[in-house]
This record gives structure tokens, C-alpha cells and sequence, in this order.
């Protein structure tokens, strides 16, 4: 292994790699703060420059650059103006959009590089020692359990749900899978709940309705009460204050990283799970651990808040390269086209490629702690700029939001159909907004709704049924742990409320 | 009764929809081999409608007026709606509309020239020295980043110029 490390560093430290990481870290930060245009739409648009590199390590590096890249460059829109481009990083801003509006869009910023940087360095080492073994738990992980693992992904919903909330949330998170029934499924070709419109037949666009759901409402917001466009500046004339973390900031933060970038690490390694129930799952996690006034500050501007999701979606980015590396099977869409590319660079990835090109296989891996060096010393300087955006007058602001958020729906379907259906899904958004439904739940049950129905299928044709639920031990166990996280919340605050009518009575 | 009860009860309705379309049209269409399967197009829906239901239900249970002090005071007061600048919202809902509508025909340069301009002009601006060139360059700006760097197709020109297709 040594050998196959020192090969790595080799290879990786080689002045055209360097360029590639540095390349591909400042390609991806800049188109993906586009919205609409995640990682998986980016690395394909690139995939014609790696082929043209010819060399299979400068091409892969270059690639795992513009992952990294793009991933914190969808944050950044999450933070700043509230469009979260990727599913990765819709969790991102729950609270770093509320720290943008307090004034706080370089600290936010600033979290996220740090948590990316550590979540992705973490998830490096650990691909470095636990590749092998951590494939070969996966490769236990079947459709039932990844089913229970869906259900525990959607749970997750009773983290953003406040007090007596949880049944709101609960409904929009049934009408975000209701939502992704729209369509053709993956098990039968035949349309559903289309109503008749051809353009439904593909389903709603994911990107279509994560604008509608975050973006177009808090525009519509801002415009409705300007009030609450003032209090998003940045300190005066010009100056960005509190760029800086504080050492108490420090401390709170550090046990966060420190959890997600393992847990985010191991949930990417699932095939199926990725970055995206990383990030919801970290921050749930979080949510339900922290404790009493820590916990009030989720969804408000709480820096842990925002540091479990960003730790987190970049710990499973690089997990989700363990089973592409070593068994050739791609996690998520991203590293499906990732293999693409590498087929097409004539490596074939799989339990031989340790074996066969050690130096593609660590110069990877090496690549990935300069991309994460890189990426923080690219964004750092950076964020006081990246943060003026939310100084452009209101006047201009708003119309580009806008703009953008119908660009990030359009450009991925290329059809008019998709903008009229942004414009009308924002606007009951917006509605449900007004009555206190929170939006998220609902995006969540979207993305999960698929893949929840997919898995379901497929456990349901093995056994025959629902059997499935109680035979197989670890499908039981996460189901058990959806159902604790579900009605944890309400339970802590009954068991609260009980403890203080004691404490009363007691006095 | 409130928005949070008059929403939950349309969800009902929505499910009851979704259900019936479920149990009955779904299964009247399906095939005779499929009705052997133990997975069906329509399974999860069935439960989804079910489940759906049950969960509006108890919201429309559970959901009440909000006191006035309950309400954060950056959020909107859904009862008081006139004191915010709902004509702006609905002119941008507008504007946006139009966009969709002739983003084919006029051209992507165009289109999205005017729909900076107009939504700014919406919002109070009115220093149009500015604004013009500024949404100008940002369009082509856009435009070239997306078709010619990025290599998505964007019809830049109106209709005309491509012989009224």
C-alpha cells in the first residue's frame, strides 16, 4: 500500500496534475454557483475536455476537482440568495440563508469552506484505510434495507418541523412523493398522474421544483416586505464584517465536523444514499443532539446547523467514490457519468484496479487532499467578494434572482412548459408559506420519493410482499429508528413540558 | 377559517383525487399478467392516498388562528396581506409569465432584456441609463457562458431571423 501511495503522491504532485486540481476546484466553484447547474450536468459538459487530456489520472483528477468545486459553488447560492442548485445543498440553507439575511454571509461562507475542507480531507483518509472493507458493507446493504433507509431519510423531516408541526411536515412530505409518482416510473413505462399533459410524462424536474419550493418564494418575499431586504447587508459601505470564527464559534463547530464527516463519509458509501440524505441526515442528526437554546437556533441562523449539512455532502462525495473504485458500481448520477468517463479513458474500475494502475487509484485519492487545499485557499480570499453580491441594490437584485431561478430550470429541459410550471408551483409555495408549511419536507419527499418506490418494488418482488419489513434484522432496526426519530421530537417536548409542570408543583 | 385548515383541506381533497385515480382508474387499466405482480404501478399511490389523508386530517385538527404575537415579524401577516406590496409580487408573477411565453419567439437576448428592465422598472427604478445596458450585457453575457462556453442550445434572435419558424 505504501508503495501505492508514494506512487500517488508522484503522479499527483506532477505539475500538469497540480494544474488540473486547481482548474477543475475553480471551474466547478464558478459554474455551480449557476443554479440549475449541478455536478452531475457539469462534470458531463467536461468529459469531452478530460477524453482530449488522453492521460487517465490528469482526467480524473480534473473531474474530481470539478465535483468539489461545484458542490461548494451550490452552497454558496444556498447561502446567498436561497437557490439551492444541487439536492446536496438544499440543506445548506436552512440556516446558511437565515445567517446571510442577519449579515452574517461571510461567516456563513466561511463555515461552509471550512466544513467542506474538512468533511472532504476526513472522507480521504477514511477512503484511504477503509476502501476495501467499507465496499464489502455495502455490497450487504439489499433493496429492503435501502427502502428502510429511504424511510429513515424521510423521518428526517421531523427535524425541520417545529412545535406541533410534525404533521405539517409529515403532509408535505407525502406530497413531495406524491409529487415524484408524476411520470413515467422506472418499474413500468406507463405514464402516470400526468392529467394528460405530454411535457409531465418525464416527471417534474427536480431543479424545476427546488426553485419553485426555495427560491421564487423568498424573492416573492422580499419583494412583498422590503424590510426584510435590509437587514441582508453586510455591515456599511462595503465592509464585510465577521468573516472571521470566533474561538467559542470554534468550539461549538468542531464536535459537528467532527461527526458528519465520518457519518456523511458512511452514508456515501451506500450506493443510492450519496451526498444529498448525507447532508439531510446530518443535519437532523444534529438538530435532535443539540440541546436547548443550541437546538431553538436550527433554522435561524445556527452555524451547526450549517456546518453538519456542509461537512457532511462533501465526506459523501468522496465516500461515494469507494464503490466506484473498488467495485465498479457508481453511487450516485455523478460518479455514474464519472464512470463513464473513465470507461472511455480505457480504465475500468473495479476490485482490480488497486491492483492494475495503483498510481490512477492513489494519485485519486491524493488529489483529493490538494482539491480540498485548494479549494480553501481559492474560496477564503474570495468569500468578501462572493458575499458583496447581496449589496446590488434591491431594484436589480431581485429581477436577477428572478432570472436565474427560471434559468435554472430551463436550461436543463430546454422547454418554455418548465418556467410556466415554476411560476405556478411558486406561487402555492408561496401560499403555503403564508400558513406556516414548511417547504423542505416536501422537496425531501421529492428527491427520496423516487427511490423510495424503486426500492420498495424491488424488495416486494423478492419476498413476495411486505414480509420483508420484520425477516430481515437490519431493515426492522432502521425502520424502528424512523419511527423513533418521527415522534422523538414531540416526546422531548412532552417530556419537558412534564418536567417543568413537576418543577412547578414542586416549588 | 384559517389558511393552514383551508390548505390542509384541499390536500384532502387532492388525496381523495389521487386515490380514486389509485383504486379505480389505475386498476381498471391494467393488464392481465399484471394483475399477477406483487408490484404495481399503483401500489405505493394506494398507500400514499391513504396515508395522505389521514395526515390532512390531523392538520386540519391540530391547526388554529395564531395569535398576533406568534407571528415573527419578518415573516407575513397573512390577514393584514394589504399592507405589503402584493401589486409588485403579482406585476413580477406577471412578468414572468410573459417570459416563458416569449422566450421562443422573441429570442433569449430579448426576452430576458426586457424582463430585467420591466421587473426593475416594477420595483421603482427608473434611472434607465443604467438599467438598460446593464440587463443588456448581463443577457449576452449569460447567453454566451451558456451556449457557446457551455455548449447548451439558447435561441438568441427572434423568430424572424430564423425564416418565421
Amino acid at each position: 500500500m505504501l508503495e501505492g501511495i508514494l506512487a500517488g503522491v508522484t503522479t499527483a504532485l506532477t505539475l500538469q496534475n497540480l494544474i488540473m486540481v486547481v482548474a477543475g476546484c475553480l471551474i466547478g466553484t464558478l459554474i455551480g454557483m449557476l443554479p440549475g447547474l449541478g455536478p452531475m450536468s457539469i462534470i458531463a459538459i467536461m468529459i469531452p475536455v478530460a477524453i482530449k487530456i488522453g492521460d487517465p489520472s490528469a482526467a480524473l483528477i480534473l473531474l474530481a476537482g470539478v465535483y468539489y468545486g461545484a458542490i461548494f459553488g451550490g452552497s454558496t447560492s444556498s447561502i446567498l440568495i436561497n437557490a439551492p442548485g444541487v439536492a446536496g445543498t438544499v440543506a445548506t440553507s436552512f440556516d446558511g440563508y437565515p445567517m446571510a439575511r442577519q449579515g452574517k454571509a461571510g461567516k456563513a461562507l466561511t463555515i461552509a469552506a471550512i466544513g467542506s475542507f474538512a468533511g472532504g480531507t476526513v472522507g480521504a483518509v477514511l477512503l484511504m484505510g477503509f476502501a476495501p472493507a467499507l465496499a464489502s458493507v455495502a455490497l450487504l446493504f439489499h433493496s429492503a434495507e435501502y427502502f428502510a433507509l429511504m424511510v429513515v431519510g424521510l423521518s428526517a423531516i421531523a427535524a425541520f418541523a417545529g412545535s406541533g408541526q410534525v404533521a405539517k411536515a409529515l403532509m408535505m412530505t407525502v406530497l413531495g412523493v406524491m409529487l415524484a409518482t408524476v411520470g413515467e416510473s422506472a418499474q413500468f413505462n406507463a405514464p402516470r398522474f400526468t392529467m394528460g399533459i405530454q411535457d409531465l410524462q418525464s416527471g417534474i424536474s427536480f431543479i424545476t421544483l427546488a426553485m419553485a419550493l426555495f427560491a421564487l418564494p423568498e424573492a416573492l418575499y422580499l419583494v412583498l416586505n422590503p424590510a426584510r431586504s435590509n437587514t441582508g447587508k453586510d455591515g456599511e459601505g462595503g465592509e464585510i464584517k465577521d468573516l472571521r470564527i470566533t474561538r467559542e464559534e470554534a468550539k461549538k463547530i468542531t464536535p459537528v465536523i467532527g461527526r458528519q464527516s465520518i457519518q456523511g463519509f458512511l452514508i456515501g458509501v451506500m450506493p443510492g444514499a450519496g451526498a444529498t440524505i448525507a447532508s439531510f441526515l446530518g443535519y437532523a442528526v444534529e438538530r435532535n443532539i443539540a440541546k436547548g437554546e443550541d437546538q431553538k437556533e436550527f433554522g435561524k441562523g445556527s452555524i451547526k446547523g450549517l456546518a453538519a449539512p456542509e461537512t457532511a455532502n462533501n465526506a459523501a462525495c468522496t465516500g461515494s467514490f469507494v464503490p466506484l473504485l473498488t467495485l465498479g458500481i457508481p453511487g450516485s448520477g455523478t460518479t455514474a457519468i464519472l464512470l463513464g468517463a473513465l470507461i472511455a479513458l480505457n480504465v475500468t474500475p473495479g476490485p482490480r484496479l488497486m491492483v492494475d494502475n495503483p498510481s490512477i487509484f492513489w494519485a485519486v485519492i491524493i488529489s483529493m487532499y490538494i482539491g480540498n487545499v485548494v479549494l480553501l485557499i481559492l474560496n477564503l480570499p474570495l468569500i468578501p467578494y462572493i458575499a458583496k453580491l447581496l449589496q446590488i441594490p434591491r431594484n436589480y437584485l431581485i429581477p436577477f434572482i428572478l432570472f436565474f431561478t427560471m434559468m435554472g430550470s430551463y436550461i436543463g429541459q430546454n422547454n418554455a412548459t418548465e418556467l410556466l410550471l415554476l411560476t405556478g408551483m411558486g406561487l402555492v409555495a408561496t401560499i403555503m408559506r403564508f400558513a406556516g408549511f414548511p417547504l423542505a419536507p416536501m422537496l425531501i419527499g421529492f428527491i427520496l420519493g423516487q427511490l423510495l418506490e424503486d426500492n420498495f418494488a424491488r424488495a416486494m418482488s423478492l419476498t413476495d410482499g411486505v414480509s420483508f419489513m420484520w425477516e430481515r434484522p437490519m431493515t426492522l432496526i432502521l425502520l424502528i429508528l424512523a419511527v423513533v426519530l418521527i415522534f422523538l421530537p414531540s416526546f422531548r417536548q412532552q417530556l419537558a413540558m412534564w418536567r417543568r409542570r413537576g418543577v412547578a408543583e414542586g416549588d | 377559517m384559517t389558511l393552514d385548515r383551508a390548505i390542509a383541506g384541499i390536500f384532502v381533497l387532492i388525496c381523495v383525487i389521487y386515490g380514486y385515480t389509485a383504486f379505480v382508474t389505475m386498476e381498471a387499466g391494467l393488464l392481465p399478467f399484471e394483475r399477477n405482480l406483487t408490484f404495481l404501478p399503483n401500489t405505493m399511490p394506494k398507500w400514499l392516498s391513504i396515508l395522505g389523508a389521514f395526515i390532512g386530517l390531523i392538520v386540519i385538527v391540530q391547526s388554529g388562528p395564531k395569535e398576533a404575537g406568534e407571528i415573527d415579524p419578518s415573516e407575513i401577516d397573512v390577514r393584514n396581506l394589504r399592507q405589503y406590496k402584493l401589486g409588485q409580487a403579482i406585476s413580477l408573477l406577471v412578468l414572468m409569465v410573459a417570459y416563458a411565453l416569449l422566450l421562443r419567439p422573441i429570442g433569449f437576448l430579448a426576452a430576458t432584456t426586457l424582463f430585467i428592465c420591466l421587473g426593475g422598472y416594477v420595483l421603482g427604478e427608473r434611472n434607465y441609463k443604467l438599467m438598460v445596458p446593464i440587463a443588456a450585457v448581463a443577457a449576452f453575457f449569460i447567453w454566451y457562458l451558456v451556449e457557446q462556453v457551455l455548449g447548451i442550445f439558447l435561441r438568441p434572435w427572434p423568430w424572424l431571423v430564423y425564416g418565421g419558424a
